[in-house]
């Protein structure tokens, strides 16, 4: 098995920013715009940077996709900022018009996605955006595992013609992917090969699973771990290959268990190989204020839980 | 382009039996807004804008133009088909099965001339501010013109962008609201009254201007005149005067032919009252 280890913690949001700010210095055609939240979607160095190629529109998220949506004629590439709220469910019917069925090269960066953004409660913790977001057609759909995988994902996603949904959020994590990764959109990583039981995360409970199969192999379970970073398109060879090899699946996110990534790998392995499977996902409700390691235990998504889901899908298979 | 204000007022007819013809062939759409407009779009495509019927998305160099209220859409395509961007004969399949000419206008079926989706309202004025940003960006000197209802201003977003737009001086922008005072339930002034909308755009700092949408010479004027005042450091914004209906009498001022086709007996009563000058499709 293999060992992860970590030096440091950082946000992915704060990869997001290093991302976007070197992707602009790639490319003169990128723009970024945000909806008064600069520092929370650490886009300050861009916008330091590039003053002429920013665009701070205020609190007015339906403005902000409408004036992507139109910069994009005449050649920009423009990545919107704000939470992930405010990046989907408050503006889904502008991002269906005029960026998806318009087919605009416009991303979407949204950060504080979960209920980890903490304390300030379930006005601001959505856990429908992936669901919003994979449902429309044609957008691409992204939720990085760290701080290196999100810088990475930024660049990758400037460079791929078309709309994209990137998630990220606000936690300090682990920081355990290496810094000079190639990230390949709809590829699926793997993380530790296993042949007992199939383990697929997103996002930074691709660490909560890497700390769950520790555990797991402690008790002779050998498990497979993936880390699904693009929810759309699924790499549906990955998850298949493995289940081939291992009989039963756990999937893992932070969202709610309608909609999400645990979602689309059931409905992939009903029409492909029915498999038992078990979620690790928010139980179709809101959250609530509290700190963001409470909140991942109170709503079940911590290891201890992928444990014992694991448990109880390999006795179904 | 120079085109006589006699030979506009010859395409108008002909763009209004397009719009009458479109809609009573397929038995639906929207023929009130779009006769009301239909001076405006052909002011536009056949004298104040530049523009290359080889259409190309980006546009550069080109004015561009975007349709919020998307619902007038026949109007829209016939003006397109008639200014060259696409056979006059594809008119006839406008909302029939796997055509290019959408209910509403589309990019996803590579209809010439269409630069975004619109149909939900309220959502141009953004997508026209973004262009015009672009543009100034790419220091390309084309303007943006944009068309949006007035009932269609009851979107908040509309007032999201109002609020950008002087702010961030795009001043390559050249909003037009039509005026027609009608919506689907009824009159403005009884659905939710607009009120005073000089008062309300310069109060958010736009450079406003009044026109009789029906009356070619004084559209013309007013939007040559809105072209020599871009690169002022405002946005502006014309309040167009339009009769929702306008060329057919039994249409005229009524929110009643809003969103139906006419049968065949009103189909040939409009077509005695509208002078066909470029042939029908």
């Amino acid at each position: 098995m293999k060992k992860y280890t970590y030096t440091e913690k950082k946000d992915t949001r704060s990869g997001f920013g290093a991302g976007l700010l070197e992707a602009g210095r790639k490319n003169e055609n990128i723009v970024a715009l945000c909806a008064d939240l600069i520092g929370s979607l650490k886009m300050g160095d861009f916008q330091k940077e590039f003053p002429d190629r920013f665009v701070q529109v205020g609190i007015a998220e339906a403005n902000m996709i409408g004036i992507a949506a139109g910069m994009t004629i005449g050649g920009k590439i423009p990545f919107t900022g704000t939470f992930a709220n405010f990046s989907t469910g408050r503006v889904y019917d502008q991002i269906r018009q005029s960026v998806a069925y318009s087919d605009k090269n416009v991303k979407i960066c949204a950060s504080h996605a979960g209920l980890t953004l903490g304390e300030d409660g379930a006005t601001h913790q959505i856990l429908e955006d992936i669901g919003m977001m994979k449902m429309l057609p044609g957008m691409t759909v992204i939720n990085p595992c760290d701080y290196n995988q999100t810088k990475a994902a930024t660049l990758a996603i400037a460079e791929h013609e078309g709309p994209v949904y990137l998630r990220f959020g606000r936690p300090v994590i682990p920081v355990f992917t290496p810094a000079d990764q190639k990230f390949e959109i709809g590829k699926a990583w793997m993380v530790n090969e296993g042949t007992d039981v199939t383990i697929i995360a997103t996002g930074h409970l691709v660490w909560e699973a890497i700390l769950a199969g520790e555990k797991l192999a402690e008790e002779g379970i050998n498990a497979e771990i993936i880390n699904i970073h693009t929810i759309k398109p699924l790499d549906e060879e990955a998850i298949l290959n493995s289940v081939k090899k291992t009989g039963c699946i756990v999937t893992c996110e932070e969202h709610n268990r309608y909609g999400g990534l645990g979602e689309s790998v059931a409905q992939l392995l009903a029409t492909q190989l029915p498999t038992p499977q078990e979620f690790i996902a928010v139980n179709d409700t809101f959250g609530e204020s509290g700190t963001p390691a409470d909140l991942m235990k109170k709503y079940g998504l911590d290891s201890s839980n992928i444990i014992e889901a694991t448990k109880k899908v390999m006795k179904r298979k | 382009m120079t085109t006589e204000i006699s030979d506009l007022e010859k395409m108008a007819s002909q763009v209004r039996r397009d719009i009458i013809k479109m809609v009573y062939e397929c038995q639906s759409g929207h023929p009130g807004g779009s006769l009301g407009c239909a001076d405006y779009l052909v002011a536009l495509y056949f004298r104040v804008m530049k523009h290359n019927p080889e259409f190309n998305m980006d546009g550069a160099g080109e004015d561009l133009f975007f349709l919020s209220n998307g619902h007038i859409s026949p109007v829209f395509y016939s003006v397109l088909a008639r200014a060259g961007y696409f056979d006059v004969a594809e008119l006839k399949t406008f909302r029939k099965l796997n055509s290019r000419l959408q209910g509403h206008p589309t990019t996803h079926e590579h209809l010439p001339g269409i630069r975004i989706a619109s149909g939900s309202l309220g959502q141009g004025m953004s997508v026209a501010i973004g262009a015009a940003l672009t543009k100034k960006i790419n220091k390309d000197n084309g303007i943006v013109f944009s068309l949006h209802g007035d009932g269609e201003l009851q979107e908040g977003q509309n007032w999201e962008a109002a609020m950008f737009a002087p702010f961030n001086k795009v001043d390559n922008l050249i909003c037009t609201v039509d005026v027609n005072g009608q919506q689907i339930d009824g009159p403005t002034s009884k659905v939710l009254d607009l009120m005073n909308l000089e008062a309300k755009f310069l109060a958010f700092g736009w450079d406003v201007m009044h026109t009789d949408g029906n009356n070619m010479k004084e559209l013309v004027a007013t939007l040559e005149e809105a072209k020599s005042k871009t690169g002022n450091g405002k946005p502006i914004m014309i309040l167009m005067k339009t009769e929702m209906g306008k060329g057919v009498d039994f249409m005229e001022g009524s929110h009643k032919w809003h969103g139906i086709a006419p049968n065949a007996e009103q189909l040939a009563e409009a077509f005695t009252q509208l002078e066909e000058t470029f042939g029908d499709f």
